[in-house]
């Protein structure tokens, strides 16, 4: 009797983390199904980089999509320094290809429910390792997402949406990343030293850098030419 | 005094050996010009190493004129002393030397005057060879690379500068550099009057520079906070404070601000301290000079 409630009890609980698996799954399948009814966007916005060893201006930016992972960062007006897991840890990018996702939990963020969903890949080889994926369920939204990767450090993205929530565009996007310690040799940047006290140890050895990109227009779906992506 | 301003401009620019440093200019420039044209790439990987990993680099934007006008810049403002030099320290000696000086100071002008009009002489000399300068290196390079914004490396950090921001700094850096040069150019005009022949001063002048150059640019502690602050050659590279911009809170560059502009107007300050010590004292011994060439 004793052996026949242990194994019952077993039981249950692997059909209980099935059931949040699938759950977990499913969300995300309807996350991504709002995502793919966007088939290309060009988004007018302005990008602040905040990076220890980068003094930049503002940016005014463009911001071009097209399925199934294309997208492009470009200053119209100048250049911008773009980095490198701002394109290639987009949201499609993190929710293609093959993945177990795992209920890892709720939390209350700005007074909303949300779901948190973990993506192990299948592929023991992929560059990502793990994603972290916050997700309002009611709007079907991701607030934010957490990747690790095998070579790159970690990442972070959070979003908030307004009036392009419908088809899951962010109003506001800030990336967070791992950056490397930058240092030049005198004798090749022949830098002027004004006396002046240099920035503190903290500042200089900051290894995040932060990217904010605030969109002010989306065009969506009207269709983009590939030459925008070469 | 404009008289005999334009009777030493006459004689500066009589000699073939003046143009010497416009023809020296053309080419350092031209070559750094096609050397940049053809690899520029490779020269601009080193400079964005610390950054390529982590950004998307676009050099074929950052390899535009204005950066190359400052890598032009960066590399001259070090030669172009020589080049003054050469002039400079040939004002007062190369007159002794042909025995032309006895006469010139029996001519009914003060001394002071005509040592006033020979420095004068001497930086115009110097302000249009930073004009040909800036001609061949800012607007040849802005035709040859076209404009965008421009990148510039520093030992610890990246400065971006908008495209519309920078025309105004390089008017000040050439300003700035005019008054450096003309630094160098007094060191030379005082070394001119003790000799009798323009090679002593020349050779002087260009020794002083370089060694001096080199303890300003040596990290070595014991003259850190001793000897550099008080060289004319430590301020010499304080144009470069123009093109460093402010930050505000997020770290955002302010556009049309300067870092540190009390540390220029500083630095401003020496160099013109120095003119003023180097032209001053050529002119107390000159008047108390016994010329017998």
């Amino acid at each position: 009797m004793m052996k026949r409630k242990f194994f019952l009890l077993i039981f249950s609980g692997c059909l209980s983390a099935i059931a949040f698996a699938q759950d977990a799954g499913s969300l995300l399948q309807k996350v991504r199904d709002k995502l793919n009814k966007v088939n290309d966007y060009e988004a007018t916005g302005r990008m602040k980089t905040n990076v220890s060893f980068l003094k930049v201006p503002e940016a005014d930016v463009k911001v071009y999509f097209k399925k199934p992972d294309n997208l492009r960062i470009k200053n119209e007006k100048g250049i911008s320094l773009v980095p490198k897991g701002a394109v290639s840890i987009s949201l499609n990018n993190l929710l293609k290809g093959n993945y177990t996702a795992l209920d890892a939990g709720s939390d209350v963020i700005d007074g909303r429910k949300i779901k948190i969903i973990k993506l192990l890949p299948v592929d023991e080889n992929a560059d990502i390792v793990l994603s972290t994926f916050y997700v309002d369920e009611s709007r079907l939204l991701v607030l934010k997402a957490k990747t690790t990767t095998r070579e790159s450090g970690s990442y972070e993205v959070e979003m908030n949406y307004g009036k392009y929530a419908d088809y899951a565009l962010p109003d506001k996007m800030v990336f967070t990343f791992n950056t490397k310690d930058y240092k030049l040799p005198k004798g090749i940047t022949f830098d002027y030293d004004d006396g002046s006290k240099k920035k503190t140890e903290n500042n200089v050895n900051s290894n995040k850098g932060r990217v904010e990109i605030s969109y002010s227009a989306y065009i969506i779906n009207k269709g983009l030419p590939d030459s925008v992506f070469k | 005094m404009f008289t005999l301003l334009q009777i030493e401009l006459f004689k500066i620019f009589k000699r073939p050996r003046t143009y010497i440093s416009f023809a020296a200019i053309a080419a350092m420039i031209l070559i750094i010009q096609l050397g940049l044209k053809f690899d520029g790439k490779s020269y601009l990987q080193l400079l964005m190493s610390g950054i390529s990993d982590s950004f998307y680099v676009p050099y074929d934007m950052i390899l535009n004129g204005y950066l190359v006008a400052f890598v032009i810049l960066n590399t001259l403002l070090i030669q172009v002393p020589l080049l003054i030099a050469l002039v400079a320290g040939d004002v007062i000696a190369g007159e002794a030397n042909m025995g032309t000086l006895r006469l010139l100071v029996t001519k009914p002008v003060s001394r002071t005057e005509l040592m006033l009009a020979k420095y004068a002489a001497s930086v115009v000399y110097t302000v249009l060879l930073l004009i040909w300068m800036a001609l061949l290196a800012l607007f040849l390079s802005m035709l040859f690379f076209g404009t965008n914004d421009m990148l510039i490396a520093r030992n610890d950090s990246m400065e971006q500068i908008s495209k519309n921001d920078i025309l105004w700094r390089y008017i000040a850096a050439f300003g700035y550099a005019a008054v450096a040069l003309s630094t160098v150019a007094a060191l030379a005009f005082l070394l001119s009057v003790f000799a009798e022949n323009s090679i002593g001063p020349i050779v002087s002048t260009i020794s002083v520079v370089v060694v001096l150059t080199i303890l300003s640019e040596m990290k070595i502690p014991l003259y850190d906070n001793t000897v550099k602050p008080y060289l004319f050659t430590s301020h010499m590279l304080a144009w470069k404070g123009f093109f460093y911009s402010k930050a505000n809170s997020d770290g955002q560059a302010i556009r049309g601000s300067v870092e540190n502009l009390p540390a220029i107007l500083r630095s401003l300050g020496i160099l013109l301290s120095y003119i003023v010590l180097f032209v001053s004292s050529a002119i107390i011994v000159f008047r108390k000079k016994d010329i017998l060439s």
